[in-house]
């Protein structure tokens, strides 16, 4: 059996090897490749991802064509104004996380810890306001489960006049669509506090130049995760914000 | 330990599996940038119009394009080597198909006649 010698560091040391630098691991034969298989890595991740979403985006699919009504009248609660702030400011924080990559590419220290927290302050940004419409639907009594009224929907408020009321089966159906809502919304927010938590431990690295001095390929990684939450929202705004926004 | 000959290293070295070293300029993310925040304007206005059957489909169209516009440019998938072009269009075609079968299931169902 030779598991001991898979379980301890091998003892013979870097002389032995060709010089590499410190960050290129031992079963990898050059940078670039180590670079290509963590950025494969991270994408195989991200497919998966897309397959967890793409569960939800498909019941919303048949959900919206059976309820479409109560669809409708749900969209028409939420702000188009801050829908369309808030994915302004995601795009911007994209921005400045590509930025960041950039600057780590150069190996500019100071600029990517500072495009870095952009990128955390525009996130932050982002989940206040968020906070802020799911503070507001919980006053409003659209919060399935736990806080909600079909008042809204059968009996719509002056402010609302314009919208047709729903019968009483119809306008239970908004539970499906608030339901797909806070589903949706926040799965994509949990991604956006998971995404903020690395980032701060990626700018105390990247002020101590782990990232300027070494590889960046973390920072690039993570870039890829960052974008890729950004390009759900792309998604999630128009579904959710925007249906039939002529009526 | 298994060693690498010196031969086995060059064949790995000239696989076209590394990633260029292209850096993309800021340049390059400033009209992405401007052209993500053009299609969010493009998108709330057409949520507007009475385009019929069309506003989803115009919505999801516009949607699609921001999409391609981070995978290629901000992703950097566009500079990336074939290894990584291949597992992205895989990935997505394969939720495609999964999308497009679950729907077909939907759609053939004799729906409250059993």
């Amino acid at each position: 059996m030779d598991s001991q010698a898979i379980a301890t560091q091998p003892v013979h040391g870097h002389d032995e090897h060709a010089a590499h630098p410190p960050y290129l691991r031992h079963h990898f034969a050059t940078v670039e490749q180590q670079r290509e298989t963590a950025s494969f890595g991270m994408w195989l991740f991200l497919l998966t991802e897309i397959m967890f979403f793409g569960g939800m985006f498909a019941a919303y699919l048949i959900y919206r064509n059976w309820y479409y009504p109560a669809f409708v009248a749900g969209s028409h609660q939420l702000s188009i104004f801050l829908g369309t702030f808030n994915t302004a400011v995601l795009i911007c924080s994209s921005f400045t996380m590509a930025m960041g990559v950039h600057a780590a590419e150069m190996k500019w220290r100071k600029p990517l810890v500072g495009w870095l927290l952009a990128t955390i302050v525009l996130g932050c940004v982002f989940l206040g306001v968020k906070a802020d419409e799911y503070h507001e639907k919980w006053e409003k009594h659209h919060v399935p489960g736990l806080n909600f009224s079909v008042q809204d929907f059968t009996h719509p408020s002056a402010q609302y006049k314009e919208e047709p009321p729903l019968p009483m089966d119809m306008a239970q159906k908004t539970q499906v669509y608030f339901s797909l809502y806070f589903a949706m919304t926040g799965m994509h927010a949990l991604h956006m506090v998971i995404g903020i938590s690395i980032l701060l431990v990626l700018v105390v690295r990247a002020w101590g130049g782990a990232y300027t001095h070494g590889h960046m390929t973390t920072i690039e990684n993570f870039g890829l995760y960052w974008h890729f939450v950004d390009i759900v929202w792309i998604f999630l705004f128009p579904l959710l914000y925007l249906i039939s926004r002529h009526q | 330990m298994s060693e690498h000959t010196p031969h086995e290293v060059e064949v790995l070295d000239t696989e076209p599996t590394h990633h260029s070293e292209h850096i993309v300029s800021p340049k390059i993310y400033g009209v992405i940038f401007g052209a993500l925040l053009l299609g969010t304007g493009l998108t709330v206005g057409a949520s507007y119009l009475e385009l019929g059957i069309f506003n989803p489909i115009v919505a999801i169209a516009i949607a699609c394009i921001k999409a391609v516009l981070v995978i290629l440019f901000f992703m950097h998938v566009k500079y990336s080597s074939r290894l990584t072009k291949l597992t992205v269009a895989a990935g997505f075609f394969t939720f495609i198909v999964l999308i497009t079968m679950t729907l077909t299931d939907y759609m053939s169902r004799a729906w409250g006649l059993w």
